[in-house]
């Protein structure tokens, strides 16, 4: 077991990608972000929230879950919890970035897609994930990367939050 | 199958389950992927407009196809055995059978001999679990909590399969439930439930949270159940008077069809104390939980 980033790397990361989606479109009123369950959750609340402090202005933040758009729902042994999904506001001809903690096969990234779609028609939809792990089985790219780490598929990338987990800290694991 | 059989943290999950599948119904475009491709059958033996309205509206939101068997127009008229019925339209290769009929155990009866899931959507005066759910759901919603809460259900106890089915959730999840009805109407050792019986609304309303009312049938009236329906209105009808024995904050439910001026005057079932409303939306709601959790993994 390795830790790939603490505490303060990810706080850095974090720093970047807000400031690196404000850079591509300054726009903020324009600006939704939506965090995908479960960690996406804080790490979209924590971009938000420092864009704010940047802009002076706080973008929609939303959550959504992506359960029940799960394309191997009747392939998996457990039950999934589905958890809240909250998108309050129109969502039409806006700039959605969605926000998750690893990017692996790109099939979560591929339902929230889904969800966002029967919500409303944004005008954009970009990514920003903490961890780009590569092993894509679909044609989906994250456009904010936090940090790229090559992986093998025997091994796991674990992200703790504090909101969550109780800590920060970013794990690659082997697989048992 | 119904509620004796779930345990408090069988029904706690569920109700979680239902939180989410309440927002979908505030969506603009109220559908999602989940059952794609699964076929649902309502076969249902008795006539019902809401719940198999609920039950097909949960199903489609969930992009399910829906079949609807109505034992008035089909070969069961014509002889053709329960069993037998069943199973030649699960040679078709449906996924689920949604079940009304008002011989009980029905639906333990397909369960025993179909390997698909089947969901009671109410079998005789036995239970009609999704229903108690959608209640449960709606009572927590509003009060937050089901322990501790006091619950009055008021009404034709003897062939209710909705108080049967609220009373086995709503005890199970530590709430105090008292039933009160005409003697003739209250089922005997039904104390053995875990409930209080009262034969006056006056007695069994004190201080109650939730007070649910039930349909009473004229057909009582001819069955040698009640003197008349305007004595059970004297009786037993929910005036203001007696709502206001129970608490400020009280809930008025009812499972639906309301007899306005019957069990519930018009006022109240109008009124702002009144969650009828909720409890039809809900209960897609639940459904939809219900379908999602036996369904969506093979």
């Amino acid at each position: 077991m390795a830790k790939l980033m603490d505490k303060e790397e990810i706080r850095r990361a974090l720093s970047r990608l807000s400031h690196q989606i404000l850079e591509k479109d300054k726009e903020v009123r324009d600006l939704v972000i939506v965090g995908i369950q479960r960690r996406g959750v804080p790490l979209a609340e924590r971009i938000s929230g420092m864009i704010e402090k940047m802009e002076g202005k706080k973008p929609d933040t939303g959550i959504l879950d992506i359960t029940l758009y799960r394309d191997d729902l009747t392939q998996i042994a457990h039950q999934p919890i589905v958890r809240n999904t909250r998108i309050p506001f129109p969502i039409d001809n806006k700039r959605v970035v969605l926000v998750d903690d690893v990017l692996y096969t790109g099939r979560t990234v591929r339902a929230a897609i889904d969800v966002l779609i029967d919500f409303g028609r944004p005008r954009k939809i970009e990514l920003a994930v903490l961890v780009d792990r590569g092993h894509r089985e679909l044609p989906i790219r994250a456009d904010f990367v936090g940090k790229n780490i090559p992986t093998s598929s025997e091994e796991m990338v674990e992200v703790k939050l504090e909101e969550v987990d109780g800590r920060d800290e970013v794990l690659l694991l082997k697989r048992d | 199958m119904g509620i004796e059989d779930l345990s408090k943290e069988e029904i706690l999950f569920i109700l979680e389950t239902t939180k989410s599948f309440r927002e979908i119904l505030d969506r603009p475009i109220k559908k999602v992927p989940t059952l794609r491709g699964r076929t649902v059958v309502n076969l249902f033996f008795e006539v019902s407009t809401r719940t198999r309205m609920s039950f097909e509206l949960a199903e489609k939101r969930l992009n399910a196809d829906v079949l609807n068997f109505s034992a008035a127009n089909s070969s069961l008229a014509k002889g053709e055995t329960l069993l037998d019925t069943v199973k030649n339209i699960l040679a078709m290769k449906v996924d689920c059978f949604v079940l009304r009929h008002p011989v009980p155990g029905t639906p333990h009866l397909l369960a025993r001999e179909l390997p698909i899931p089947i969901i009671n959507a109410g079998d005789g005066a036995h239970e009609h679990p999704t229903q108690a759910l959608s209640d449960i759901y709606t009572i927590q919603e509003r009060k937050k909590r089901i322990e501790g809460l006091k619950v009055a259900i008021i009404g034709d106890i003897t062939h209710s399969r909705v108080a049967r089915s609220n009373i086995w959730g709503l005890s199970k999840l530590g709430a105090e439930v008292r039933v009160c009805g005409p003697p003739t109407l209250i089922p005997p050792l039904i104390e053995e439930m875990g409930v209080e019986v009262f034969y006056l609304p006056e007695d069994a309303l004190r201080e109650v949270d939730i007070v649910m009312m039930l349909r009473i049938q004229k057909e009582r009236q001819n069955e040698g159940f009640l003197p008349s329906i305007s004595e059970y209105i004297e009786f037993f009808s929910l005036t203001e008077d007696r709502l206001r024995l129970a608490r400020e904050d009280v809930l008025v439910m009812h499972p639906g069809p309301v007899n306005r001026g019957v069990e519930l005057p018009a006022r109240i079932a109008d009124g702002k104390k009144s969650v009828i409303l909720d409890q039809v939306v809900n209960g897609v709601a639940m459904r939809m939980a219900v379908l999602y959790l036996l369904l969506a993994k093979r």
